[in-house]
């Protein structure tokens, strides 16, 4: 799509440029994201056998409960998801990834289709974009940095926004399965 | 001030925390490292074909402009319903790539100021969403699902309910 419409605006050399770049471009994040990779999934290893992740998850079962209908209560997955959801509070994504794919194998074990999503993994990943971050530091500190008044002022209106935007995505969610469930066995 | 520093602390404690309850709990520390290193090891590259494929696209799409051009088709239909057309941009690209949407914000931020009504919806949609498209194929992509069902749907819809409450939210708090 993207290529097409460059050709109708004489703006191919960008393309072109794109073309050799990306390859580069991805590797740059490869290398970025595998050392951190590596070292989190290490942590994780032996934060899962000192029982910190069993811990994480008894504490929020009861909502996940809600949540997450089809998971068994000690689902291994839900210790993943919960260290998952947690970092993501705090803002630090790149720390939270192995955490979350983790989460999506044990899933994905579980799963009678391997080509299909389950209802869970859905749940998880509308969960986990509709984003529950509760201090982005980063913008914290692009607003100080081109001088902002009071750059922690709008703190609470985006934890509001965010509580608002996932609780919508999980109706949405719902609704949807619900309306799939139908079309499904109809 | 504080509160930015807090995400700093936040990460080793987390680290010393692990390996504090992995003594008390006499776990072989370095043992269960290595097997979880070597684990993650698989994962990154198992997902590289994922990334790379995704950020060719992605790049294509956005360099190309196409977007930017659909998008001002529809600028009187977002007037009418008191949505700054200036804002657009962030939440098209919001979905598709963290770096890219942090750029639009930025350059939102410097051409009508960091404490004006665009610049604070800005920082709202970066901060209060994550990247849907981006997660949504690299979480499937490492699994090897290819029927994502709903998922997609779910996802923009949390994405588009972020853009009316941002608009909603500045005019209300700061008007």
């Amino acid at each position: 799509m993207g290529i097409g419409y460059s050709f109708l605006t004489g703006r191919v050399e960008i393309i072109n440029n794109e073309i050799m770049d990306s390859g580069k471009n991805s590797l740059d994040l490869f290398f970025s994201m595998f050392p951190f990779m590596v070292l989190w999934s290490g942590i994780m290893n032996v934060a899962k056998k000192a029982g910190i992740l069993d811990f994480l998850a008894k504490r929020m079962r009861p909502l996940f409960r809600i949540i997450f209908p089809e998971l068994e209560e000690n689902d291994e997955a839900l210790g993943y998801i919960a260290s998952n959801l947690t970092i993501n509070m705090l803002g630090i994504h790149n720390a939270s990834t192995p955490f979350g794919l983790k989460a999506m194998k044990c899933l994905q074990e579980k799963n009678p289709h391997k080509k299909i999503a389950t209802r869970s993994m859905i749940t998880f990943l509308v969960l986990n974009t509709s984003g529950v971050t509760l201090i982005a530091t980063d913008i914290l500190a692009v607003r100080r940095m081109y001088g902002s008044a009071n750059p922690t002022d709008l703190v609470f209106i985006t934890i509001l926004a965010t509580i608002v935007n996932t609780m919508f995505a999980l109706f949405m969610d719902c609704f949807l399965w619900k309306v799939s469930k139908k079309y499904e066995s109809s | 001030m504080n509160l930015a520093n807090l995400g700093n602390f936040f990460l080793p404690l987390v680290v010393l925390l692990i390996f504090l309850t992995a003594i008390y709990q006499k776990v072989n520390i370095y043992d269960e490292f290595v097997v979880g290193a070597k684990e993650g090891m698989k994962t990154a590259f198992s997902i590289f074909p994922y990334l790379i494929g995704m950020i060719f696209g992605i790049n294509i799409l956005l360099k190309s402009e196409l977007l930017t051009q659909i998008l001002s088709f529809f600028h009187p239909f977002f007037q009418a319903i008191h949505i700054p057309v200036e804002i657009l941009p962030m939440a098209l690209v919001r979905p598709i790539s963290g770096n890219a949407s942090f750029a639009v914000m930025i350059d939102i931020i410097k051409t009508y100021g960091v404490d004006s009504a665009l610049g604070r919806m800005v920082s709202i949609m970066q901060g209060a969403t994550d990247t849907t498209i981006y997660v949504i194929s690299l979480y499937f992509g490492s699994i090897g699902i290819q029927n994502i069902r709903y998922a997609l749907k779910a996802g923009l819809f949390a994405d588009l309910v972020t853009l009316l409450m941002s608009v909603f939210l500045v005019s209300l708090f700061f008007h």
